[in-house]
């Protein structure tokens, strides 16, 4: 990383965004204002979306699981992406905060994607009149949630923690290019086996009133998401660092307090 | 201005877990040298041979090959050298000269010379898993005297050889460097090699703390 | 650089010829659970024959899980591995040897002996062109990708199981495509479709996994 600084200035606030430390200060200076943030735009989001906006017509009260199935679902494959970049930025310039956030990253979309699931398969009772159909989208984030699980598994297997970064980077990256594949694959499978089922009434058929709800809460899932990876990545940066001089100050600053 | 070493190793550094194996190491080798690398269990030996393979990849400092750091000369360094690890990558399934035909490059010719200096002469059909392990190892050493490589990194070459097997290999590396190649070696052994230098690797001081 | 390629191609058959017992075993995994089939779900030909393709493909798939991990395992115990990284060519070619080598261990017997199989599971007459030709294409990705997991599960001791986690969602658009030639040729419909997309990944594959595999065996295989 020595040649980094010694590049030119405009270098610097990569080199810095490197350093745990300020990742910590920084996000700790964050970290009030966006979780406000993040339950102001849930609470509203679920208060209007669940009391106010129209039932639907064919479904009922049973669509408004949407409010918490459709922002779920959205993350858990931003999330995977944002896990693969920050895996691709450790392997190339060598970051350590970078395999931070990979590894923060992992066990947040590996939950939400299973929250995806779950509401799934609640909505589904009502609609099919099942638990669980092998429907496209189904079926795509239930292998998304296995890619997860691989991530995690591989993380861990490693008794050194360096190996367990770069190899769970990796993976995530292989994955990365095969989302798009897998994601076709089943949509064509699905074709081609259930050419007639009833499909979701897709978001942009929606009605406003009940769209824009949908919206304040998948804006509120990507705040919650921030705060989530903030926190766990924190937790990562003071157990990593848990030798170095700032750690040790801080936490005998928090014990006379 | 000093003489151009044929290998520099400057201020190397090796991080695992934000855990320093070794104080930063320093050393040269130059043509004609057998350089002994010592330290008690543990202190990187195996580490440190490996980073001059470029198989680890140093955390700082810099090994530099005729003048060049390796980073920018990898084909030639790579070309140059030979490395004999712990494992001696010999194929139990595949005979004394498949092995050797495998691992170096050198016709039928060769591979029996280099199978009779081990002496193993008459093995070379014999798979190797009805080898003893000192066999095994001296299949591996037999590498070394089909090889054109200048730079020979050494990892505890002397396990599970017999005295005469000390002796022969001792012979081999003088051999070596009296031809302008140079060793590097890891080993516990007190050699008798003229002009052997030593060099040490020390754990760090405070194992743990960047 | 293609050097690299064919010298380990050459030097792991050579291996697999020397130790024939265990590169037949997943060709008899794959022949014996089949027989399972039968007895779990019904010997009745025409429920067999609906089913045949997938069954076929699915074992194909848990065969090759079954012998991927040792693609790298043995090199990397016996210290073979430590020399190939250090070696001056590009890595990529040997690990792209030495899959071709596994899947012509692995692949190919099976890819050969799945009419066998498609007369035991009654597959209608229509299906085993499509089904060698899908197999004999997608059998090479599945060794193609299970090499990557291969190479970063090659340092764990309990590698095997976890290789099969990883690699096995990366699968299913193999298997999606697979069994789908096979289905559409039985069904009358044209296969070349899906068959040509199975060549697509294919092709990819052989593009990027190696140097995957190789960047991967780089990371995990010193510690």
């Amino acid at each position: 990383m020595n040649w980094l600084s010694n590049l030119s200035p405009s270098w610097q606030w990569f080199h810095r965004l490197g350093s745990p430390r300020w990742f910590y200060q920084t996000t700790g200076r964050w970290l009030p204002w966006l979780s406000l943030l993040a339950f102001t735009l849930l609470s509203a989001g679920l208060v209007w979306g669940l009391a106010f906006a129209p039932q639907d017509a064919k479904q009922g009260n049973s669509f408004r699981i949407i409010y918490l199935h459709v922002p779920a679902s959205f993350l858990a494959l931003a999330g995977y992406y944002i896990m693969a970049i920050a895996g691709a930025v450790g392997l190339i310039w060598k970051m350590k905060l970078s395999y931070m956030l990979m590894k923060s990253a992992a066990p947040i979309g590996a939950a939400l994607t299973f929250l995806a699931l779950f509401t799934g398969a609640v909505w589904g009772k009502p609609t099919w009149g099942t638990y669980w159909v092998w429907d496209a989208r189904v079926t795509s984030m239930l292998i998304l949630l296995f890619l997860y699980l691989g991530v995690l598994a591989l993380q861990y297997a490693f008794h050194s923690n360096d190996a367990g970064n770069k190899a769970s980077a990796i993976l995530a990256l292989v994955g990365t290019v095969n989302i798009p594949i897998i994601y076709k694959s089943v949509d064509w499978w699905y074709t081609l086996h259930q050419p007639a089922t009833i499909k979701f009434t897709s978001a942009p058929s929606m009605h406003p009133d009940m769209f824009q709800p949908l919206l304040v809460m998948i804006l509120g899932f990507y705040c919650f998401y921030t705060v989530a990876l903030f926190l766990f990545t924190r937790a990562e940066i003071l157990c990593r660092e848990r030798k170095s001089v700032w750690v040790k100050e801080l936490a005998m600053a928090r014990e006379q307090s | 201005m000093p003489k151009l070493s044929l290998l520099t190793v400057e201020q190397l550094c090796f991080e695992r877990d934000d855990r320093h194996t070794f104080e930063p190491i320093d050393f040269a080798v130059d043509r004609g040298e057998i350089m002994q690398v010592e330290g008690p269990n543990g202190s990187g030996k195996t580490t440190l041979l490996r980073l001059l393979t470029t198989a680890l990849q140093p955390s700082s400092g810099a090994i530099i090959y005729a003048g060049q750091p390796i980073t920018l000369c990898r084909y030639e360094y790579l070309s140059d050298i030979l490395y004999l690890g712990h494992q001696s990558a010999v194929k139990m399934n595949l005979t004394a000269a498949e092995n050797l035909r495998w691992m170096a490059t050198g016709g039928i010719d060769s591979t029996r010379d280099a199978l009779s200096a081990v002496q193993l002469s008459g093995y070379d059909d014999v798979p190797c898993y009805n080898l003893s392990a000192g066999q095994q190892r001296r299949v591996a050493l037999a590498r070394l005297f089909m090889t054109n490589a200048k730079l020979w990194f050494l990892d505890e070459p002397f396990t599970a050889i017999d005295k005469q097997g000390v002796s022969l290999l001792e012979n081999c590396l003088r051999e070596h460097v009296k031809r302008g190649g140079a060793v590097v070696l890891s080993t516990h052994q007190d050699l008798a090699i003229d002009g052997l230098r030593k060099t040490s690797c020390v754990p760090h001081a405070d194992q743990g703390a960047l | 650089m293609a050097s690299g390629f064919s010298a380990y191609l050459r030097r792991d058959l050579l291996l697999a010829y020397r130790r024939r017992g265990d590169a037949a075993s997943p060709l008899i995994f794959f022949i014996m659970v089949s027989t399972l089939i039968p007895l779990g779900i019904t010997p009745e030909s025409a429920r067999l024959a609906e089913i045949a393709p997938g069954i076929i493909w699915v074992m194909a798939l848990l065969a090759t899980l079954l012998s991927i991990d040792a693609i790298f395992a043995n090199d990397y115990q016996d210290g073979s591995l430590e020399q190939l990284l250090i070696s001056p060519h590009l890595l990529a070619m040997p690990v792209l040897g030495k899959t071709a080598a596994h899947w012509m261990v692995t692949g190919l017997p099976l890819t050969l002996a799945s009419p066998l199989l498609g007369v035991m599971l009654s597959l209608p007459a229509q299906g085993y062109v499509p089904m060698v030709a899908s197999l004999a294409l997608g059998t090479g990705c599945l060794s193609l990708i299970g090499s990557v997991g291969a190479a970063l599960t090659v340092s764990l001791r309990k590698g095997g199981l976890l290789l099969s986690l990883l690699v096995m969602p990366l699968y299913m658009p193999v298997i999606i495509f697979g069994s789908a030639t096979v289905q559409s040729a039985i069904d009358g419909f044209a296969w070349s479709g899906p068959l040509a997309i199975l060549g697509a990944m294919l092709a990819a594959s052989i593009a990027l996994c190696p140097l995957a595999a190789a960047g991967a065996l780089r990371i995990t295989s010193v510690n």
